[in-house]
């Protein structure tokens, strides 16, 4: 397949401010830029916490984990119907309020109020205290002052996103940009079949965002994962990319996807046409009618799947088969963070739908093992810093992308810090 | 002689039922990572002729209010999918090269 590439003859020299030297990966293995980056990055920029879905009620909250930025926080529809984010911590004596059973582990379900577990101390959904225990025992306490810590939160195309800058942010329309937001019509809020994976992985965070933001790998690693990849003349063909944009920090790559449909069934695994899907999803797709002009931007044909890469670690990935799929990269150390993978799907009507969305949940696993493996060998070797400079070539510029808005991040910080 | 798992016109897969009829993939994968390249291979090669029969079966019932022997036989469906790529792709239990790399599946459809 020939793809036509922008007139100054590559992506990446499309946007010259990218350079085309060889790259450093020095900002995965070095603990200090990594120390850099949760102040710079993870507590200034807008993250993604879930979705609306997962707070169907007035009163339904749930918890995430931030250790990267070093705080859980509390994400609740209140008694209005607004969705407000809060620092999950008692205003008393610091417990974490809210947590079942393990305090590090994350939580969820539905409440009229929020109760201290430790002293009983009680807040409104609104985050506003409502009850201290033997409140006469204490020294001029007011109440009012004593509401929960909020968390800046704003909801886009049913996204709930968090931003933990004290300071008041850039509105998350305006982060977002023209390129991620012109997809905000998508049928999201009907995805709901949802399979939600997760995993510890032993590399930075951008290592693996690295492997998923890059097809180049695709024809190696995954060889032998079905017939037609091993096949001499896929191999030989490599992969190239139908589509590259960036738009301010974000990221997206267009690409072809498998139509096993069309295939002959000696080139397809037979389980695959038992069940008529596989990684690229249900051969048979729902009918998803108007997709927003933001799919597809540059309406590149054969159409596979759009990968937005949401700015710093969150990922859009739509599928031309009628479903889609999102990753999270949660930093834990220099060296490994918490991977979240979820499947969204049209709720089956029937059990050949639900048998082949198992079909696509399965194989999305099996690759993503293969990946998730791959990243902890990387970053051993680059910790070894035998070598430190890595030629990236016209595929791989969304990674190239990456590593520069992560440097420019922390260079802005510095600057702004300089002399504190 | 224990009830049967599986609804009359799958009697044949019955001695495959109580070891793959799983409820969650955690446990289909446990049982796939826990299992002979032989043992996959005889269920596989007992369930694949009659998958296309299953699925038939399970889809003419409501997915959301199934008696218990078509779940059970919807179970068995996953875990031929679970096997499948042992037994058609890697011809190995586990994933190349995964190591000890996982990927646990937390929330997930019922059924």
């Amino acid at each position: 397949m020939k793809v036509e590439k922008p007139p100054e003859g590559s992506w990446t020299a499309h946007y010259p401010e990218l350079g085309t030297e060889p790259m450093s990966y020095e900002d995965s293995i070095s603990p200090e830029f990594h120390d850099l980056e949760r102040e710079a990055i993870f507590k200034r920029s807008w993250l993604n916490v879930g979705r609306v879905e997962q707070l169907p009620r007035k009163g339904s909250y749930f918890t995430k984990e931030l250790a990267v930025a070093n705080t859980s926080v509390v994400v609740v529809r209140d008694t209005d119907g607004e969705i407000r984010a809060f620092h999950n911590i008692c205003r008393h004596r610091g417990n974490k309020l809210v947590w079942t059973d393990f305090p590090r582990e994350e939580t969820s379900g539905n409440c009229r109020q929020f109760v201290c577990k430790y002293h009983g101390w009680k807040y409104e959904l609104d985050g506003s205290c409502s009850f201290v225990q033997q409140e006469q025992e204490f020294f001029d306490l007011d109440k009012a002052d004593y509401g929960l810590v909020p968390v800046h939160c704003d909801v886009w195309a049913g996204f709930v996103f968090v931003n933990l800058d004290r300071a008041t942010p850039q509105p998350l329309r305006e982060f977002l940009g023209p390129m991620v937001t012109a997809i905000e019509d998508y049928p999201f809020g009907e995805l709901t079949e949802r399979f939600y994976y997760r995993a510890e992985v032993g590399a930075n965070w951008k290592l693996f965002m690295d492997a998923f933001q890059e097809f180049y790998h695709a024809p190696v690693l995954h060889a032998k994962q079905s017939p037609i990849a091993a096949r001499p003349e896929v191999q030989a063909a490599g992969f190239e990319g139908l589509h590259y944009q960036l738009d301010g920090p974000h990221r997206l790559v267009t690409t072809y996807g498998g139509r096993g449909w069309e295939l002959p069934p000696e080139m397809l695994k037979p389980m695959e046409v038992v069940t008529r899907s596989g990684l690229f999803g249900p051969w048979d797709a729902p009918d998803l009618d108007g997709l927003p002009d933001g799919v597809n931007p540059a309406n590149k044909q054969p159409w596979g799947l759009d990968s937005f890469q949401v700015w710093p670690n969150f990922v859009i990935l739509i599928w031309e088969r009628g479903w889609y799929l999102t990753y999270h990269y949660w930093p834990t150390a220099f060296n490994s963070h918490l991977f979240e993978g979820n499947l969204y799907f049209v709720p089956p009507k029937t059990a050949r739908e639900r048998v082949a969305q198992e079909m696509a949940a399965v194989t999305f696993k099996e690759y993503a093992l293969q990946d998730g493996n791959t990243l902890e060998a990387t970053q051993t070797m680059l910790e070894s810093r035998v070598i430190t400079e890595f030629p990236l070539n016209d595929q791989e510029i969304l990674c190239r992308h990456l590593h520069k808005v992560a440097a420019d991040w922390v260079d802005d910080y510095r600057r702004d810090h300089a002399g504190v | 002689m224990p009830e049967p798992l599986l609804p009359t016109e799958f009697a044949e897969l019955e001695p495959f039922a109580a070891d793959w009829c799983l409820a969650t993939e955690t446990e289909r994968f446990a049982k796939r990572i826990s299992s002979s390249m032989d043992e996959m291979q005889a269920f596989y090669d007992a369930c694949f002729p009659r998958a296309e029969d299953a699925i038939a079966y399970c889809d003419k019932l409501p997915l959301d209010d199934m008696p218990d022997d078509a779940l059970h036989l919807l179970q068995l469906v996953y875990s031929l999918v679970m096997v499948s790529f042992p037994v058609e792709a890697w011809r190995q239990p586990h994933i190349p090269d995964s190591g000890a790399a996982y990927l646990d599946l937390v929330i997930e459809p019922v059924p």
